[in-house]
């Protein structure tokens, strides 16, 4: 039996899978042998891309599964998409437009504030879902192998069904009210972008912190609704600069979703210039978040069958 | 080294078990102890994962499994067999990729499809139809795949007429046969198999192992933990024995199975006691036991038996009152606690019943012929009967033995047969003319 090298050992070891002919097998052409090598792992581990992609039909049908069973045997099936922003923005119109005389940023306040929650909206549901995805997955962790990472990225992409749909009424709104949309209307595929990859990365940092710490997941409730208030969507991002000048208006950008938000606006309604400032600083934060989050759970991950 | 698909090296895993708190006993300890928890809390929480290094042992760790090294070849149905608790499930999560080893290597060669639970990701939902996707997918199958093999699916769970109606309405074991039917048709070169067939009715835990079969005899390589011995006997050749964390024997499956079982035994279920202190030998003053066995014609006492094996059971007892006969009878029970039959030395005639026995020790032999008790556990209360009154010594469940349903059987049925006793008789068939004209 020859023995195999060591550098081959080594490169296999850092990625289990499909293997180069070892050495020994006969020369007769047969199917390659998918090999994997399971040791203990430790340290710091980056994404496994080509695991990911092998699995993307899996990660299909956990999307599929997530948007097929949210409006099973309801009545207004997806009517459901459209109902909370929209409710959410008669109240806010009443509330704060109305009662609390806030600034709309020169458009009437009904669309302002839905221009807001459609991402908004997916941001927060997004959030939400992602932070107990593991632990409600806790079964299927716990007697299948697949890439962890999926379970907390089917909700980011399942709500983007709802967000569709959302965005849909958007425009119906837009039309109602007579606002046609700026050309920064081709930016909005990048502001969506950011928006996914914000949060991407805080449902891994949230998912992999709630099945060590079970209190992550009720923190995160009402972690959202203060988020809520911190991002502009009941108030204009001008208020801010008025009140506490250009600098702070800079610093906030570092919350992602006062540049999606605005951004939003500025690309669908015209209300203030597209905001890019904000822009490029939320897109640090996304990137941080998502690097470090993803370091995280691919370090914790292993520890996620035992603890669950 | 491309014949091996499964090698083990070293392989232990350790976990943190919960500690029994410290009670405070004072007021203040307590309201201090409810103060410091969320400190105390976290630093839990984060050492459930989190081991130190240095080798110190804290009395809330245990080993899951401890070094355990193993090779299977390509092609070869192994067993593991053990205790509750004795790593075994551990042992599969580690090869399934579910937990990470705590220090050791597994190298495996194939793709791997492992069946820890039956209808895992099944959500009630949704359709069966439906279902069968998301657990395919689940269990690593692709769309195409499932798309192939998707009428056999349906056909082999027979909920065809259901197919399209919510899980959630089908009964327990429509569901259990459609997540099974699922499962059957995975096409790993490895199958790592946990205990699965232990849910749903006789009949389709004999469909299961049937399909099992036909994946073993497809010379898939198949790792099967499970309780049933009859089960591991029919499709394993080899097993393992998996004792507290650590392979205690390996070897061919009949031989390693028969350790297992006779490890658990009480000291009424061994196949030979003996007593060699008459003083403190079962019995009264007018008889001792001094020893009971059970072995094959020709071969020892802890021998395996088959079904086949003609069998003796033998008695040694002192007498101690010369003069009236005294003869053994054996009450043969199985291991619900029917009993097979009755056989006395007593029913034949015998020598020592006309003339005067003396004083002293004797042995009696019972002769059973093979091909008549079924397989299973049997045990043996023993008479000793004096003159043809009543019982003048009874011992209760004296000794067991366990038959064993060799794989000799010619056609293949995996269970086993139904019947207290399983005796071959003799069949005639012959033409005996054309029929109704």
């Amino acid at each position: 039996m020859t023995p195999e090298s060591t550098v081959s050992e080594s490169i296999l070891a850092e990625s289990p899978g499909l293997a180069l002919p070892q050495p020994g097998q006969d020369a007769t052409p047969e199917q390659p042998v998918h090999r994997t090598v399971i040791q203990a792992r430790s340290g710091w581990q980056l994404i496994d891309w080509r695991e990911l992609q092998e699995y993307r039909d899996l990660f299909y049908f956990l999307v599929w599964r997530d948007v097929k069973v949210r409006y099973k045997q309801t009545i207004l099936g997806f009517g459901w998409a459209i109902i909370q922003p929209f409710f959410s923005m008669i109240v806010f119109s009443v509330v704060f437009g109305n009662l609390a005389q806030i600034p709309s940023d020169g458009v009437p306040y009904p669309i302002f504030s839905y221009a807001a929650l459609v991402p908004w909206t997916y941001f927060s549901q997004a959030m939400s879902d992602s932070t107990g995805s593991l632990i409600g997955s806790a079964r299927m962790i716990t007697k299948v192998y697949f890439p962890r990472l999926i379970i907390p990225m089917t909700p980011v992409l399942a709500k983007l069904v709802d967000f569709v749909v959302a965005l849909g009424i958007l425009g119906l709104l837009m039309a109602w009210f007579r606002l046609p949309p700026t050309w920064d209307i081709l930016f909005l595929p990048l502001l969506v972008l950011l928006m996914v990859l914000t949060a991407a990365g805080i449902g891994m940092w949230l998912s992999a912190l709630a099945i060590q710490y079970r209190d992550v997941r009720y923190a995160v409730r009402f972690l959202v609704t203060l988020l809520m208030y911190a991002a502009p969507v009941v108030w204009p991002v001008s208020l801010l600069a008025e009140r506490f000048g250009p600098i702070a208006r800079l610093l906030y950008g570092l919350y992602p979703m006062a540049g999606v938000i605005e951004g939003f606006r500025a690309s669908l309604l015209g209300t203030v210039p597209m905001p890019w400032d904000l822009i490029g600083m939320g897109a640090i934060t996304a990137v941080t978040l998502f690097l470090t989050g993803a370091l995280y759970f691919r370090r914790m991950e292993r520890t996620f069958a035992d603890v669950a | 080294m491309s014949d091996i698909a499964i090698q083990v090296e070293n392989l232990s895993k350790r976990y943190r078990i919960g500690r029994q708190e410290e009670r405070p006993e004072t007021l203040v300890g307590a309201a201090l102890g409810w103060l410091k928890a969320p400190v105390d809390n976290f630093r839990q929480l984060r050492q459930l994962s989190r081991f130190q290094e240095n080798g110190q042992e804290s009395d809330d760790i245990i080993w899951a499994l401890k070094d355990v090294s193993f090779q299977v070849k390509r092609g070869e149905v192994v067993g593991i067999i053990g205790r509750n608790g004795a790593g075994k499930s551990t042992l599969l999560k580690i090869l399934s990729r579910i937990t990470e080893p705590t220090s050791g290597r597994v190298v495996l060669n194939g793709r791997v499809s492992s069946l820890l639970e039956v209808g895992t990701g099944f959500h009630p939902d949704l359709t069966g139809r439906e279902n069968v996707y998301l657990n395919g997918a689940i269990l690593g199958m692709t769309k195409r795949e499932i798309d192939r093999k998707f009428d056999e699916i349906v056909d082999f769970s027979g909920v065809e007429r259901f197919i399209d109606t919510p899980v959630k309405r089908y009964s327990s074991g429509m569901q259990v046969r459609l997540a099974f039917a699922v499962a059957a048709h995975l096409e790993p070169e490895i199958l790592l198999v946990d205990e699965v067939l232990a849910v749903g009715d006789a009949a389709f835990q004999k469909k299961c192992l049937g399909k099992m079969g036909e994946v073993a005899r497809e010379g898939r390589t198949v790792l099967f933990v499970s309780h049933n011995m009859v089960a591991v006997q029919t499709l394993c050749q080899r097993a393992f024995w998996l004792e507290s964390g650590q392979i205690k024997a390996e070897g061919a499956v009949s031989s390693t199975v028969t350790s297992y079982m006779r490890s658990g035994l009480a000291e009424n279920e061994t196949p030979e006691r003996i007593w060699s202190d008459m003083s403190t030998a079962p019995g009264n003053h007018t008889v001792r036991l001094r020893r009971i066995a059970v072995r094959p014609e020709d071969g020892n006492p802890g021998d395996v038996i088959t079904m086949q094996t003609p069998l003796c059971v033998e008695v040694e007892y002192w007498n101690l009152l010369p003069g009236e006969h005294l003869h053994t009878t054996l009450h043969v029970y199985n291991d619900q606690g029917i009993i097979a039959f009755t056989t006395g030395a007593g029913i034949k005639p015998d020598p020592l019943l006309h003339t005067q026995p003396p004083a002293g020790l004797f042995r009696s032999v019972c002769h059973i012929p093979g091909n008549l008790l079924n397989s299973g556990f049997h045990r043996i209360t023993l008479l000793l009967i004096r003159g043809n009154k009543a019982a003048s010594y009874r011992l209760d469940e004296a000794i067991g033995f366990e038959v064993i349903d060799n794989n000799e059987r010619k056609f293949a049925w995996y269970g086993r047969e139904p019947g207290v006793l399983q005796p071959v008789l003799n069949w005639t068939t012959e033409y005996i003319g054309k029929g109704v004209e």
